[in-house]
């Protein structure tokens, strides 16, 4: 079975601001905005490298969405920098009107989504972003598993012309992807080869999934892990093949059952391969406050549930 | 330059593609497209420096952001007699596969439009933005946006215009459609604003009044003032005091004109009072 060393533990949001430094010196077009969360976005290096191309637009994310959609008129790259909650949920119909119907090069890059935000609790852990922007039309929607993938999507989206809705998290997690590794947008990843079950994982979900992997081969169960850093548009065929080959799917993310990546993949499933699927997802919830591992173990998104899942799936076969 | 008289007529010929418009879809917002027909006219004709070529950047010539997304009439009649796309197309105003949707989209491909508009309260900030964009281009022309008085009481125009102010956006003209009516009824029946020339002069732009929002030298004067005041490190804004339903006596001084389209007895009436000028589509 082919296994994954973590290189060392970074947060995906640190992966954020080293590719928009790279993409500052390599790309005049781009521009950042922030709301008054520089530091917590890693901006610190594009603003002190760019000034006249960083643009601080205080507490004010609507103005800011509107601001970046009307910065691509004239040919500017806008990367718009918050929280996952106020970069989706507070500006819905600004991103649905200005950005999505309006088919601007917007690229909205969202830290601190989902649970693993920790102590400052729900009004902060968005798990209903990933079904928000997935709605839109024509949006494109991002969720990485680590800090090299991050930076990777990060240089990628820049040279895709649309919106894109790029999510990534705030707490340190295993960094195991290879650097430098060319992203492509819409383009699964196979992590693992195996035969019983698939696991489909997207963002902080994709480590754990390997670890639960793990596991599993020691009790005989040869799993296939799937990367689906690309929730929107969808690599069917990729998840299709899989299934086909193993019979049974376990979805995982870091995000609610309802529109996330699991109801996107039971789609693909029940229109073109009925598979037997378990769901890893916060179930209908808000969340709370805690450390990131107390909410992952409490809300059920690690590996020990991951392996739960894929004994109970398995049983459907 | 249009002299005053073609610009009177080329506004007459508005109105007239306005009230068919809506009248044969029975459906749209004639109040305030009539009440900023001059406005539009004189904007597009005597002041934006345009290139004949509509392209989304807009590089090197002036732009337009519609705000108030719902008086699409006025903005299409005004777009189509300036030569974005043909004169004849208004007549698929609001219909099924048409580009001209009720609310302005660039979704449709129709030239002229940079945004969608519709949802209130959304141009400022995209004008502000094209404006930003603008200055790192090093592309001298101006960015103009037009808002509904109502329309002010969405937040996200406060957002902007205190963001506009704070950060120098001089590259931008912004005129509020202040003719005091909204769907439900007076502005200050429905939201009272107080002074909208305290409240911008607070936030740190300059404010030009024009009082007669409807009389064609009023505007143009109003507008070159704004254009003297801009590039000096602050925001301009144009209080244009119009009436809404202006050149069909019925429709004036009312917001029952707001979002209904005439009959057929209404729109032979006001058609009366419109002659044809420039001929219909």
């Amino acid at each position: 079975m082919k296994t994954y060393t973590n290189t060392g533990n970074k947060d995906t949001r640190s992966g954020f601001g080293a590719g928009l430094t790279a993409l500052g010196k390599t790309n005049e077009n781009v521009v950042a905005l922030c709301a008054d969360l520089i530091g917590s976005l890693k901006m610190d290096d594009f603003k002190a490298n760019h000034p006249e191309r960083f643009f601080q637009i205080g507490i004010a994310e609507a103005n800011m969405i509107g601001i970046a959609a009307g910065m691509t008129i004239g040919g500017k790259i806008p990367f718009t920098g918050t929280f996952a909650n106020f970069s989706t949920g507070r500006v819905y119909d600004q991103i649905r009107q200005s950005v999505a119907y309006s088919g601007k090069n917007v690229k909205i890059c969202a830290s601190h989504a989902g649970l693993t935000l920790g102590e400052d609790g729900a009004t902060h852990q968005i798990l209903e972003d990933i079904g928000l922007m997935k709605m839109l039309p024509g949006m494109t929607v991002i969720n990485t598993c680590d800090y090299n993938q991050t930076k990777a999507a990060t240089l990628a989206i820049a040279n895709y012309n649309g919106p894109v809705y790029l999510r990534f998290g705030r707490p340190k997690v295993a960094n195991f992807t290879p650097d430098n590794d060319v992203f492509e947008i819409g383009k699964a990843i196979r992590l693992t080869e195996g035969k019983d079950v698939t696991i489909v994982a997207t963002g902080h979900l994709v480590w754990e999934a390997l670890e639960a992997t793990k596991v599993l081969y020691e009790n005989g169960i040869s799993a296939e892990v799937v990367n689906i850093h690309t929730i929107k548009p969808l690599d069917e065929d990729a998840i299709i093949q899989s299934v086909t080959k193993t019979g049974c799917v376990v979805t995982a993310e870091e995000h609610n059952i309802l529109g996330g990546l699991g109801e996107s993949v039971a789609r693909v499933l029940a229109t073109k391969k009925p598979t037997p699927q378990e769901f890893i997802a916060t179930n209908d919830t808000f969340g709370e406050s805690g450390t990131p591992a107390q909410l992952m173990e409490k809300y059920e998104l690690n590996s020990a549930a991951i392996i739960k899942k894929v004994n109970a799936v398995m049983q459907r076969k | 330059m249009p002299s005053t008289q073609q610009l009177k007529d080329l506004t007459t010929q508005v109105r007239r593609d306005i009230l068919r418009m809506v009248h044969k879809v029975n459906s749209g917002h004639p109040g305030g497209s009539l009440g900023c027909a001059e406005f539009l006219v004189i904007l597009f004709n005597h002041i934006m420096h345009r290139k004949e070529n509509f392209s989304m950047d807009g590089k090197d010539e002036d732009l337009f952001f519609l705000s108030n997304g719902h008086i699409s009439p006025v903005f299409y009649s005004v777009l189509a007699r300036a030569g974005y796309f043909p004169i004849k197309e208004l007549n698929t105003f609001r219909l099924i596969n048409s580009r001209l949707q009720g609310h302005p989209t660039t979704h449709e491909g129709l030239p002229g439009i940079r945004i969608a508009s519709g949802s209130l309260g959304q141009g400022l900030s995209v004008a502000i933005g094209a404006a930003e964009t603008k200055k790192l281009n090093k592309d001298p022309h101006t960015v103009y946006a037009l808002l509904g008085d109502g329309e002010l009481q969405e937040g996200q125009n406060w957002e902007a215009i205190m963001y506009a102010a704070a950060k120098k956006v001089d590259n931008l003209i912004v005129t509020i459609d202040l003719n005091g009516k909204q769907i439900d009824g007076a502005t200050d029946d429905v939201l009272p604003m107080g002074s909208v020339k305290d409240k911008f002069e607070a936030f740190g732009w300059d404010v030009i009044e024009v009082k007669a929002g409807n009389d064609i030298e009023a505007i143009l004067d109003g507008i070159k003032q704004a254009k003297v005041k801009s590039a000096k490190a602050k925001p301009v804004c144009i209080l244009l005091e119009t009436i809404m339903g202006n050149g069909v006596d019925f429709m004036m001084h009312t917001h029952a004109w707001h979002g209904k389209a005439p009959n057929d007895e209404q729109l032979a009436i006001a058609l009366k009072q419109n002659p044809e000028t420039l001929g219909d589509y």
